[in-house]
């Protein structure tokens, strides 16, 4: 190529050559420089051209992951710095350190020198509470983003896979921070082990083995700060780095969900090019959650170590609680019962500790992994979906999924039960108790009343679309009877309201082989029968074409005057409200397409 | 933009997973290709309704205005200036600030400077590249929205059935259905291969806790010291009413100092001999003081909060109560098992010692305790 400073259209070394007028300035400079050379050895181009104009759908809730994708490299970045010079070893010794109220006190290696990070290293602080910040951010991040990934219904096919994925990164995410807090050996997190011990212990059977294995013998040891510091730079970030990698790939693949609007189907995605539009918000985010994980780490003190103290198996703390993620294991140990312990025989069953420290959590990211699985089973839907629901046009899906954080938040809240007896001067014990019983009574009631307002705000919907928008301005008739004129809603704006479709519960359907005998239904169909029922009986259809069309021709309070002229003449003046004229003082006939629609399906819904 | 989605959303409605189960009304699906207009009255009037298409693109006003695009070039270039002035604040704060001085911080505090300092300046020089470029895009950048097709994850059959034929083929033509002996060495070899990893990780991991989970460095006649001051203590000199930290003496010059402390700890509590509720905590006392297990019977916290005027003991990591006036019976929270207690007396000096080791177990729950 002839030198690049070439001016536009003075390239045409001979008569026929094609001036690249099109090329803005450069981009040849990179075809043919380290990009072609690149490209002649991997064949990289038309890849990175097919990944740079891919297309992502544009919405605030699409940054949830993308905050817990940015804390986790600002994870990496910070917990990098951290290893230079954080020393994991429970060796003991005599602090001699800046700190004046720690000196002389005995203390392992690892408290030091987190110390020492803290006040001797410069600048080691603002890295400390900038990772220990950004731990906080990933959990949450990765939590909310679960839940917008399920109350829009982005899990189902062809995510499933990546909600599993997900739902492993989320649990690995939690044990990760635990493994890191752990690390300090300050009092705190040495409390933290000691509990963690127990669990352990716990395990029918083997317990006291496993405890030993892990610990490298009794409690607490030298091992478990050098283990647990393995675990965490080492084998942990790896499986959560090639799991988050399948993640990305995944979403690459299956190209991103988009919510429901005009001009977005199932088919297509819509929204900006990666290059350069994502380029420069995306990667204007991650300097925007960087920046604001330093602002926290620079003004809010977080975990101070030295205020705690070195572990120390004879001393504890009131209101010793663990990080936010690790509060609802903790919140069901406190209110697990203690009469669950068992002696049988000469041996102990201490399943008020085994079930809520080694259960639960398993258990309710299992139920959580399943859940897609579970939902395609009970629709027998086996399409793609691609277009996001809202939230209440899945009711039951939504409900359940408040009942789960309902259930997630007051083991949250039970871990925080003595901070609440004493901040609000009440009894530990009244308040242990109300969370016991609010722990069964609330999940149920919390799925109840949001399938409620699910199906409240869909019926809202359909009044919107049946009645359109009040216009504020009254009319009165020839006859002298006042009303408002609603004004139908425009088309883009109607379409996000009714494009969505509403399922039916599966029905059985008494078959009949080929030789004319009725085939029984199989028990596993008729649960299937039921559970679909379960989620569908009392869904609120969507409005169609032919409803609306009723509604603006019959529906309305001035029935009388539109039935008279309807369709014939369209110049006379009370013609011109066709379709607006609602909301008068009147009843609603029972005709009213929007009235009757319910149809007596749902009996709960009659006001 | 290129093209509107509504052009290209009947392409694939009858994709190879449609619906499987013909009972259910799944209706049409979103966004399908209708071509009359809603409310054409009866017979004409669609299912469904039909997408409406993209709406028109607005144009902003940088798109309109050259004095607006310039203004919010201006804007980008100005948030980037900041960026690079907080680096240099951050690089001269690094070398110029004491890391020792301590300033007094409004709505903070007494509050290291330097910390602040830096982080704030790193904050502020992240935070400005990142407004930046965010601002570019929404400001600059194209902003009419474009469409890509999306195309079933299914491959298609004949893309299917190459890969099965691939796997079955490649199978047959390594004969390992035929010769059986191969494969069943194979799968005997590769199930056992992990076994040697397995038992060299598991094998080494830690030693059997044998009898260690349920004894202590207690023994007969060790005398009670003052956690941490290692000082015994007089039967005379405990006030009534008042909890020590209790610990076995010479636990100090032990070999594993922390495990010893970790099943050791004691609290000794004095009550008026009147209060003890149980016979037999009173006989294993002296005068109404008495020795428990510090270390909780739930997950092994060690228990420390004591209301002398209710004989309650609380447990601060999950709030077990134990009734110090009834042999340590959890009369709340979630533990099972009241606290063992420490058998102790008098030595000739009147210096309080225990009379037994203890006799059961300590510290959290396991299968094997009894």
């Amino acid at each position: 190529m002839s030198p690049g400073s070439a001016p536009k259209g003075a390239a045409g070394l001979r008569a026929d050559d094609v001036p690249p007028p099109e090329h803005p300035k450069g981009a040849k400079a990179l075809a043919g420089g380290l990009a072609g050379w690149v490209d002649d050895r991997t064949g990289t181009a038309r890849p990175t051209s097919y990944l740079l104009k891919k297309v992502f759908p544009d919405h605030w809730s699409f940054m949830l992951g993308e905050i817990a994708m940015f804390s986790l490299v600002i994870l990496l970045i910070t917990g990098t710095f951290l290893t230079f010079w954080f020393v994991p070893s429970a060796g003991q010794v005599i602090y001699n350190g800046s700190y004046v109220p720690l000196k002389g006190i005995p203390m392992s290696e690892a408290f030091r020198s987190t110390v020492d990070i803290s006040f001797d290293v410069r600048g080691g602080l603002i890295m400390r509470q900038l990772h220990h910040w950004a731990a906080l951010l990933f959990t949450v991040s990765i939590t909310v983003h679960m839940f917008r990934v399920f109350f829009t219904g982005a899990f189902r096919k062809p995510r499933e896979i990546n909600w599993v994925i997900g739902t492993i990164l989320s649990l690995l995410a939690i044990n990760e921070g635990f493994t890191g807090y752990s690390l300090p050996d300050d009092l705190l997190s040495g409390t933290g082990l000691r509990a963690a011990e127990g669990f352990i212990q716990s395990v029918p059977v083997v317990g006291s083995y496993m405890a030993y294995f892990v610990f490298g013998g009794a409690f607490p040891g030298e091992a478990i700060i050098p283990r647990l510091f393995t675990v965490h730079v080492l084998l942990l970030p790896a499986v959560i780095i090639g799991l988050f990698t399948a993640h990305i790939v995944l979403v690459a693949v299956h190209k991103h969900t988009q919510y429901p609007g005009p001009g977005k189907t199932n088919d297509n995605v819509v929204g900006y090019p990666f290059m350069p539009v994502y380029l420069a918000k995306s990667g204007g985010f991650f300097f925007i959650v960087f920046g604001i994980t330093a602002l926290m780490a620079a003004l809010v003190t977080i975990n101070p170590i030295w205020m705690y103290g070195p572990y120390d198996p004879t001393a504890g703390t009131a209101g010793s609680q663990p990080d936010w993620y690790m509060g609802f294991a903790d919140g069901a140990l406190r209110l697990f019962p203690g009469f669950t312990e068992f002696h049988l025989f000469g041996f102990t069953l201490s399943l008020n500790v085994f079930i809520p420290s080694l259960i639960v959590m398993p258990l309710l990211y299992t139920i959580a992994g399943a859940y897609p699985f579970i939902e395609s089973w009970v629709t027998g839907d086996k399409r793609e979906h691609h277009l996001l629901d809202r939230p209440r046009n899945a009711p039951t899906r939504t409900g359940l999924g408040v009942m789960a954080i309902s259930f997630y938040l007051i083991l949250f809240i039970a871990a925080g039960d003595d901070l609440i007896a004493i901040k609000l001067g009440l009894s530990i014990n009244q308040i242990v108790r109300t969370l016991q019983v609010m722990l069964i009574v609330v999940p149920p009631l919390a799925y109840w009343v949001t399938k409620r307002i699910c199906m409240s705000l869909q019926r809202r919907d359909r009044d919107l679309v049946l009645h359109g928008h009040e216009s504020g301005r009254i009319v009165r008739t020839a006859e002298g009877s006042f009303f408002e004129v609603h004004e139908p809603l425009p088309e883009p704006e109607r379409w996000a309201l009714v494009q969505h479709e509403t399922l039916t519960p599966l029905r059985l359907t008494a078959r009949v082989d080929a030789n004319g005998v009725e085939r029984k239904s199989t028990r596993r169909e008729r649960l299937r029968a039921k559970v679909s029922s379960f989620y569908f009986t009392d869904g609120v259809q969507s409005v169609t074409p032919a409803e609306l069309t009723a509604a603006h021709h019959d529906g309305s309070a001035r029935e009388a005057i539109e039935t008279g002229q309807d369709g014939s003449d369209s110049g006379s003046g009370d013609q011109e409200w066709v379709g607006q004229l609602h909301g008068g003082a009147e009843e609603r006939p029972e005709t009213d397409a929007y009235a009757s629609h319910d149809d007596g399906a749902d009996p709960a819904s009659a006001p | 933009m290129s093209e509107q989605g509504t052009e290209s959303a009947g392409d694939q409605a009858n994709e190879p997973g449609a619906p499987s189960s013909p009972e259910q009304g799944l209706g049409h699906r979103p966004g399908q290709q209708l071509d009359e207009l809603p409310g054409d009255g009866p017979g004409g009037t669609p299912e469904r309704f039909t997408n409406p298409g993209l709406s028109p693109h607005v144009p902003r006003s940088a798109d309109l205005d050259e004095k607006a695009a310039r203004r919010a070039e201006r804007q980008v270039a100005t948030l980037f200036s900041v960026s690079m002035l907080a680096t240099v604040v951050f690089l001269v704060a690094y070398f110029a600030i004491d890391q020792k001085s301590y300033t007094f911080i409004p709505g903070i505090g007494q509050a290291s400077l330097f910390n602040i300092v830096l982080g704030v300046s790193l904050g502020v020089s992240l935070l400005c590249i990142g407004l930046g470029a965010v601002h570019w895009a929404k400001t600059l950048m194209p902003d009419a929205e474009v469409a890509e097709d999306r195309h079933p994850q299914r491959s298609s059959d004949e893309a299917r059935a190459d890969a099965v034929e691939t796997i079955v083929s490649g199978g047959t033509a390594s004969q390992v259905g035929r010769r059986r002996l191969i494969k069943y060495t194979l799968g005997g070899a590769l199930g056992l291969f992990a076994l040697p990893l397995l038992v060299q990780l598991t094998g080494s991991l830690g030693p059997l806790p044998r009898a260690n989970l349920s004894t202590t460095f207690w023994r007969r006649g060790m005398r009670l010291v003052r956690d941490p001051e290692m000082t015994p203590i007089k039967a005379s000199d405990v006030a009534l009413g008042s909890l020590y930290h209790v610990l076995p003496e010479g636990i100090d010059k032990s070999e594993h100092v922390l495990e010893e402390k970790a099943k050791a700890a004691v609290v000794l509590i004095s009550l008026a001999p009147g209060d003890i509720q149980v016979p037999k905590e009173r006989d294993w006392g002296v005068d109404g003081i008495v020795a428990y297990s510090k270390i909780c019977t739930h997950v092994g916290c060690p228990v420390g909060l004591y209301e002398h005027r209710t004989h309650l003991l609380l447990c601060p990591c999950h709030q077990s109560t134990f009734d110090m006036s009834r042999d340590a019976e959890v009369i709340f929270g979630p533990a099972n098992r009241p606290l063992p207690q420490l058998k102790i007396t008098v030595d000739a000096q009147g210096y309080l010692i225990a009379a037994a080791p203890f006799l059961q177990p300590v510290g959290p729950s396991f299968w094997e305790r009894g």
